[in-house]
């Protein structure tokens, strides 16, 4: 009960017009970041971290946190509409939101990702308010050997349950293992795979790959096939959203089922980006039009957006009880509070209470006007669409170059992203998928870290996967995950020969 | 997508398979060849530098070559893309190559003007009148966001240094 007095202290706190100001503010450039390339949640909190030195910690927060939801909802805008993610997190929701953009059902698209973004929100909120305490003392009892088996699942579910073929799958997801292993070893301190060139000291970004392979690339295969139009046009209208929602509630078996795969990829370090990954895939397995995946299902626009939504929000859950985040801009969100003169942690809990249950609340106002603002804005990114590929694209090219410098500075990014653009355009003509390459980019470190601190521990033994319950039991997902085709052709042939 | 009839040429389709089989064949056996250079064996702290890596690259090249056997018994006589097509990809991979190599001379600004303007005029057809208002507006609205709103300096090159910017 004591919660539920300091969450209506939070709504109270929250509610201020100044923190309502901000909290639209926060949204609107949010939505604008998460739809410009490159400009991603991440640094684009990073950027705006400096203009709230000056505000109170929980102001501050607020805006911030705001920017966050606002790039969770914008990045699935670009997706629906251009194929472009706008964020890693809605890879996932090009695969069936930009054909339902073709086949003229844009505004479909949009708002049952805009709904399923606040529903996954929503849930990860009230599994914050809740349950806090009890699943972050769980996640604390994850070693690396834990850590380890819950990126070696996520990779898995990718061999098993993308469409391609599974060594292609592999093929692609190792090339983003090395190019993540470039650069300064995070362990001995040691560089390897530079060979001698300095720009590589700090290794690929995963910003500058998702620029270069979807961005880049994607308007080379547009070019291929000419000067045409692919975006569909985007009616958005009270109608549409009205009998979108009335269709949604009869998914709520996969909301549900996304929600808590997002919350418990959110509070286990693994992220949106995995959440949504997984939660497509095995919405794709479990749906009765799962082979219509891929050409425009409106569930597999459902089950990521809900899934990263939920691992978004539920990702600042270890942020704020443990200090450990659990997203990239998590850690950067980390980074203000500790400029604001606050100890994450539990004690924050106790001695920052206004601080805690105000970021809470807000969490929840927040996504409802999140929710109103991108339902509301997208004629203005309907009208984008309006616009000729011919005048779009040297844009996009530009924005795409912009985004691509700005990650370091660095002129080398760019000539990179551009590289990386052609490599994207003969991949996927060559039907490798470009998910896993851009996802072991952005995990290849930490799952690196996880595996050589397990190994440590066990004095190289592999036994450390199967130590304990917990961990042989995602390591065995994992694995059933990676044989998923070769069990169930097996499974077929066992009955065929039994009849 | 790049199914077409007879009449119309190009390179293969199995052809770029194989030829990208043995390009991330050959990316694997750089990673295998950096790894060892790092180290792939036990030191003082536990698992080298270049431990991980190398079974990475060890798997892209075991990966790769099955990818190479399985490109091999492709026989469909699919076409990857007629040389028209690849024209127009050419048309936009060689102007953006140009366009990102001038940016650390002439900054970002006048080289996305250049770039913009000769992709509405020469691939768009536009007229100069709108030409103009793009290729001019975009970099001025760029600048306006990102230099004063976002406080992010992108690359500049003589003329901002003229104009004092």
């Amino acid at each position: 009960m004591e919660e539920l007095a300091n969450l209506f202290h939070g709504f109270a706190v929250a509610l201020q017009p100044y923190n309502i100001m901000l909290m639209i503010i926060g949204i609107t450039l949010g939505v604008i970041i998460g739809v410009l390339p490159g400009l991603g949640g991440a640094n684009g909190v990073a950027i705006l971290l400096p203009l709230t030195f000056s505000m109170p910690p929980t102001s501050a927060i607020i805006m911030l946190s705001c920017i966050y939801w606002g790039a969770l909802f914008g990045g699935a805008i670009t997706s629906i509409l251009f194929n472009i993610p706008g964020e890693p997190w809605s890879v996932a929701t090009t695969f069936d939101g930009y054909p339902m953009a073709q086949q003229g059902k844009p505004g479909e698209a949009l708002t049952a990702a805009f709904t399923s973004s606040f529903v996954g929100a929503l849930f990860a909120v009230i599994m914050i308010t809740l349950v806090a305490p009890l699943v972050a003392g769980f996640a604390l009892r994850f070693g690396p050997a834990e850590k380890f088996a819950v990126y070696f699942l996520a990779f898995c579910s990718f061999v098993g349950l993308s469409k391609e073929p599974p060594f292609k799958t592999i093929a692609a997801m190792m090339m983003g293992f090395a190019l993540a292993a470039v650069g300064l070893d995070s362990i001995t301190g040691q560089l390897r795979l530079t060979f001698g060139v300095t720009e590589l000291l700090n290794g690929f970004d995963f910003l500058i790959a998702v620029i270069g392979l979807f961005g880049i690339g994607e308007i080379l295969l547009t070019m291929e096939e000419g000067l045409a139009f692919r975006g569909g046009n985007a009616t958005i209208n009270l109608r549409v959203v009205i009998q979108t929602w009335r269709e949604l509630p009869t998914y709520w078996m996969t909301s549900l089922r996304s929600c808590l795969i997002g919350c418990w990829m959110g509070v286990t370090p693994a992220g949106a980006t995995p959440a949504s990954f997984m939660s497509y895939g095995i919405a794709k397995r479990l749906a009765r039009r799962g082979n219509n995946f891929g050409k425009g299902e409106i569930e597999g626009v459902i089950a990521p957006e809900t899934a990263a939504h939920a691992a978004g929000t539920s990702a600042l859950l270890p942020m704020l009880s443990l200090g450990v985040p659990g997203s990239p801009t998590a850690a950067v969100l980390l980074g203000g509070l500790l400029i604001w003169g606050l100890q994450p942690g539990p004690m924050l809990f106790v001695e920052q209470k206004e601080f805690v249950w105000g970021l809470i609340a807000s969490m929840y106002l927040g996504n409802l006007a999140g929710l109103i603002v991108v339902l509301t804005c997208v004629p203005i990114f309907a009208a984008i669409l309006r616009v000729p590929f011919g005048i779009i694209a040297p844009l996009i090219l530009v924005l795409c170059a912009i985004g691509a410098y700005s990650v370091h500075n660095s002129t080398f990014d760019v000539m990179l992203m551009l590289v990386f653009g052609v490599l994207g355009y003969l991949l996927k003509k060559c039907n490798y998928p470009l998910a896993p390459l851009v996802l072991a980019i952005v995990l290849g470190d930490k799952a690196e870290e996880a595996f050589r601190q397990s190994l440590l521990g066990s004095q190289g033994s592999l036994n450390v996967f199967f130590s304990n319950g917990l961990v042989s039991t995602i390591m065995v997902l994992g694995l059933v995950a990676l044989f998923w085709s070769a069990i169930q052709e097996g499974y077929s042939r066992l009955r065929t020969s039994m009849a | 997508m790049t199914e077409r009839s007879g009449s119309a040429s190009g390179p293969a389709h199995k052809t770029l398979e194989i030829g990208m089989a043995l390009l991330i064949g050959a990316f694997g056996l750089v990673v295998i060849f950096g790894s060892l250079k790092a180290g792939i064996n036990w030191g003082a702290e536990g698992p080298r530098a270049g431990f991980f890596p190398f079974y990475v690259g060890a798997t892209i090249v075991v990966a790769s070559a099955i990818n190479l056997w399985s490109a091999q018994r492709d026989n469909d006589g699919r076409l990857f893309a007629e040389w028209g097509q690849l024209r127009q990809v050419m048309s936009v991979v060689v102007p953006t190559a140009i366009y990102v190599g001038s940016m650390p001379f002439i900054g970002l600004y006048v080289a996305s003007m250049v770039f913009i303007a000769w992709f509405m005029r020469w691939l768009g057809g536009y007229r100069w009148l709108t030409v103009a208002a793009v290729a001019i507006g975009m970099p001025v609205v760029t600048y306006l966001v990102f230099e004063r709103w976002f406080l992010v300096p992108l690359p500049k090159g003589p003329l901002e240094e003229w104009l004092g910017l």
